[in-house]
C-alpha cells in the first residue's frame, strides 16, 4: 500500500524483485495482496512456480483471472485461516502488513500455511520519517508512505525495529533481512542493527517458524 | 392440449441414446434405471485424444440447446454469449456437449415420458431423483461417447451444483471446473420458495394428482405462478426497478381493478404463460426437490472441503454482487473449503445489479474472465491458448 519506484532490473516493482530473487523455482507460491498479478506472473513465467494470489479489489482480480492466473478475491485478515499448514513452499505478504487489520495474526498465519513467509514492509524508523516528525511536528508524508493521516490505507505502520521485536514474541526465526534505499537498492548495512532501521526506507524478510 | 415436447409425436433436434443397457444407474433413492434415454446437443469437434470435450450444466429450467434455435420457442440458444466461434467456449477449439437433465421434460427420462411397466407416463410414480444421479447419468453419457476426462464442466445455479458434484464424484475425470452463482446446499430459503412453487402447482385442480397427462389437461395456472415467484427470485429489486419502476401497461391511469395495471405485473404474467408452453410441470417438482436435497458436505460428513479433499482439477468461482439466491457469501463457502484442501482456485465476484439471471446475460467482465480463465487452463492442458 505503498509506492515503490521500480528499478530497471526488470518489469515488476524493486520490492517484488527482491521477493522474486528468494524463491526458489518450481515450488509453490501464495501472494497476499497480489494486486494486478505482477509477482505472480514473473514467477510463473520465469520460475516455472505454481503461483496462486489472494487480492482485495475485484478489479485486481478480474484483471488476474482474465490472464489465466489463479487468484481469489479476499483479504490477509479474513481469508488465510482456511489454509492447511505447509500449504505453500511460500506465503508472499508485500507492502500490505501495514494495512491489516491484526497484523500479528497475519504473520503467524504466514509462518504457518507457508513452509517460509517472505514480507517486505515501509520502515517507519525511515530517518526521513522521524526527522518529519520531530521538525514539522505533523504526520510524515514520504515517497512510500504518501498519505494523509486521514486517507491512509495504513493502518498499523512500524519500524524495522518493531517487526523484529514482534517476530521474536511469537517464534518466527528471520533467516535474511535486506534494507532498501528510495530508489530500491540494498544497503550494506544490516537490518538487525541501530543504522538499518534509521536508513532503510523499506525492508524485505525471509521467515520462518522457529 | 398443448403436446408436451418429449411426447413421441414431436421428434427433437439433437442426438438422443439408450443408457444403462448393460449397467444400471443406480439412483440415490435406491430405484434402478435402465435402459434409459438422455438427450443431448454437441457443437464443435472431438480432437484425436479426446482431450478437448467440455460439459456445460443447464439450469432448473434450461436444456441442451445451449448454441442452437430452440426447437419451441424459436428463440437463440441459452448461452449463446458464451458458447460459440470466438466466444469464451470456442467451438473451434472445443467439443461442447450438453444433455437433457435427468427429471427434464426434453428428451431425457423424466416425468413425462412413458414407464415401460405400465405403458402411462410415470408421473408421480417417477423416482425422486437427485443432483448426485442427474450427474451419474452424464458420466453414463460421456462413456458412451468415449471421454474419459472432461477439459472442462461448467454452469450456473443448478448447473453449478453438477459442476460441484462433478469435482467431488469424478476427480480424474474433470481438468477445469466453473461453478457460476452456485451454492454447496441449497439453502432453507431456496427451499421455501421452491416450496411456494410446487405448492402453486399442486393446488391447481388441472394437475389432477400428478396424472393430468391422461386426463388432457395441463396445469397452466398453477406452473405459471410458480415460473412467477421463481422469476423474481432471479432478479434483483434495483433490476426490477430500472425495467419497470411503477410504470403502467397499456393505460395512464390505475383501473381500480384487477388487471395487470403495472408493467412488473404483465411481465411476469407473460413470463409464467409462455414458460407452460415450454415446461412440464411433474419435471419441475421433481427438479426442484433434487435442488432442494443437494447438499454437498452433508453427504461427506458435513464437511464441505472433505467433499474436495485430494483434488487436482482448477476452479474458478464466480459469483454477482446483487445475486440474493445464491449469494457471494455461499459462494465463498465453496473457495474456503477448496482452499482448506489447497485446491488451485479462483475467485471473482462480479459487479451486477441483474441478480441471480446476470449469468444468462451480457455481462463483458463475465466474458473476460471466462475467457481468461479457460484459456490459461487450455495452455496447461496442452490445448493451446
Amino acid at each position: 500500500m505503498s509506492d515503490s519506484t521500480s528499478s530497471g532490473r526488470s518489469d515488476i516493482r524493486v520490492d517484488l524483485q527482491f521477493i522474486a530473487d528468494m524463491i526458489e523455482p518450481r515450488t509453490r507460491v501464495l501472494d497476499i495482496g497480489c494486486g494486478d498479478g505482477a509477482l505472480l506472473s514473473y514467477l510463473s513465467e520465469f520460475k516455472q512456480v505454481d503461483a496462486r494470489g489472494i487480492e482485495l479489489s475485484m478489479a485486481g482480480v478480474n484483471e488476474c483471472v482474465s490472464d489465466g492466473l489463479s487468484v481469489i478475491q479476499g483479504d490477509a485478515d479474513t481469508d488465510l485461516d482456511d489454509y492447511p499448514d505447509g500449504a505453500f513452499d511460500y506465503a508472499v505478504l508485500s507492502q500490505t502488513l501495514q494495512a491489516t487489520r491484526h497484523p500479528r495474526r497475519v504473520v503467524e498465519n504466514l509462518v504457518r500455511i507457508g513452509r517460509r513467509a517472505i514480507l517486505s514492509l515501509p520502515n517507519f524508523g525511515h530517518w526521513k520519517v522521524r526527522l518529519w516528525l520531530l521538525a514539522c511536528g505533523r504526520m510524515p508524508q514520504t515517497e512510500t508512505l504518501p498519505f494523509h493521516w486521514y486517507d491512509t490505507p495504513n493502518i498499523h505502520l512500524c519500524t524495522i525495529r518493531d517487526f523484529l521485536e514482534l517476530c521474536e514474541e511469537i517464534k518466527v526465526d528471520v533467516e535474511k533481512a535486506i534494507v532498501l534505499d528510495t530508489q530500491g537498492r540494498t544497503l550494506p548495512m544490516q537490518a538487525t542493527g541501530l543504522t538499518g532501521n534509521l536508513m532503510g526506507v523499506q525492508a524485505v524478510f525471509l521467515l520462518r517458524k522457529s | 392440449m398443448q403436446h408436451l415436447p418429449s411426447l413421441p409425436d414431436a421428434p427433437l433436434p439433437g442426438n438422443r441414446v439408450q443408457l444403462g443397457r448393460d449397467t444400471k444407474l443406480k439412483l440415490d433413492c435406491g430405484v434402478e434405471l435402465g435402459p434409459f434415454p438422455v438427450a443431448y446437443c454437441t457443437y464443435g469437434a472431438l480432437n484425436e485424444d479426446r482431450s478437448n470435450a467440455v460439459l456445460v450444466c443447464h439450469a432448473l429450467t434450461g436444456d441442451q440447446y445451449v448454441a442452437e434455435e430452440h426447437p419451441i420457442t424459436g428463440k437463440p440458444g441459452w448461452w449463446e454469449l458464451v458458447v460459440g466461434p470466438g466466444k469464451p467456449l470456442d467451438t473451434n477449439r472445443f467439443f461442447i456437449i450438453c444433455s437433457n437433465v435427468l427429471g427434464g421434460c426434453l428428451g431425457t427420462l423424466g416425468p413425462t415420458e412413458l414407464n415401460p411397466e405400465t405403458g402411462m407416463p410415470y408421473g408421480l410414480s417417477f423416482p425422486v431423483i437427485t443432483i448426485g444421479d442427474m450427474v451419474r447419468a452424464q458420466a453414463m453419457l460421456l462413456d458412451h461417447l468415449g471421454i474419459e476426462q472432461l477439459f472442462c464442466v461448467i454452469g450456473g445455479s443448478m448447473g453449478a451444483m453438477q459442476v460441484l458434484e462433478w469435482a467431488s464424484r469424478y476427480k480424474d475425470r474433470v481438468f477445469a471446473a466453473i461453478p457460476i452463482a452456485g451454492a454447496a446446499r441449497h439453502t432453507a430459503q431456496n427451499i421455501a420458495f421452491h416450496e411456494v412453487g410446487r405448492q402453486a402447482i399442486m393446488a391447481d385442480p388441472d394437475w389432477h394428482g400428478g396424472d393430468y397427462v391422461s386426463h388432457g389437461a395441463i396445469p397452466r395456472r398453477g406452473l405459471g405462478v410458480a415460473r412467477m415467484t421463481a422469476h423474481i427470485t432471479y432478479l434483483s429489486e434495483a433490476a426490477l426497478h430500472r425495467k419497470f419502476g411503477r410504470s403502467l401497461q397499456d393505460r395512464d391511469m390505475l383501473s381500480f381493478g384487477f388487471d395487470a395495471d403495472f408493467q412488473v405485473e404483465s411481465y411476469l404474467r407473460h413470463q409464467g404463460s409462455t414458460f407452460v408452453d415450454r415446461f412440464d410441470a411433474n419435471s419441475y417438482l421433481y427438479i426442484t426437490r433434487a435442488m432442494d436435497y443437494f447438499d454437498i458436505a452433508a453427504e461427506h460428513g458435513g464437511s464441505l472441503p472433505e467433499a474436495f479433499e485430494g483434488t487436482k482439477s482448477r476452479f474458478c468461482i464466480i459469483s454477482f454482487t446483487s445475486d440474493w439466491l445464491f449469494p457471494t457469501s455461499e459462494n465463498r463457502a465453496i473457495v474456503h473449503a477448496l482452499n482448506a484442501v489447497a485446491a488451485n482456485v479462483s475467485f471473482v465476484e462480479i459487479q451486477s445489479d441483474q441478480g441471480h439471471d446476470a449469468f444468462l446475460l451480457d455481462v463483458p467482465e463475465l466474458d473476460k474472465v471466462l475467457a481468461g480463465f479457460i484459456n490459461g487452463c487450455a495452455e496447461r492442458r496442452g490445448l493451446g491458448r
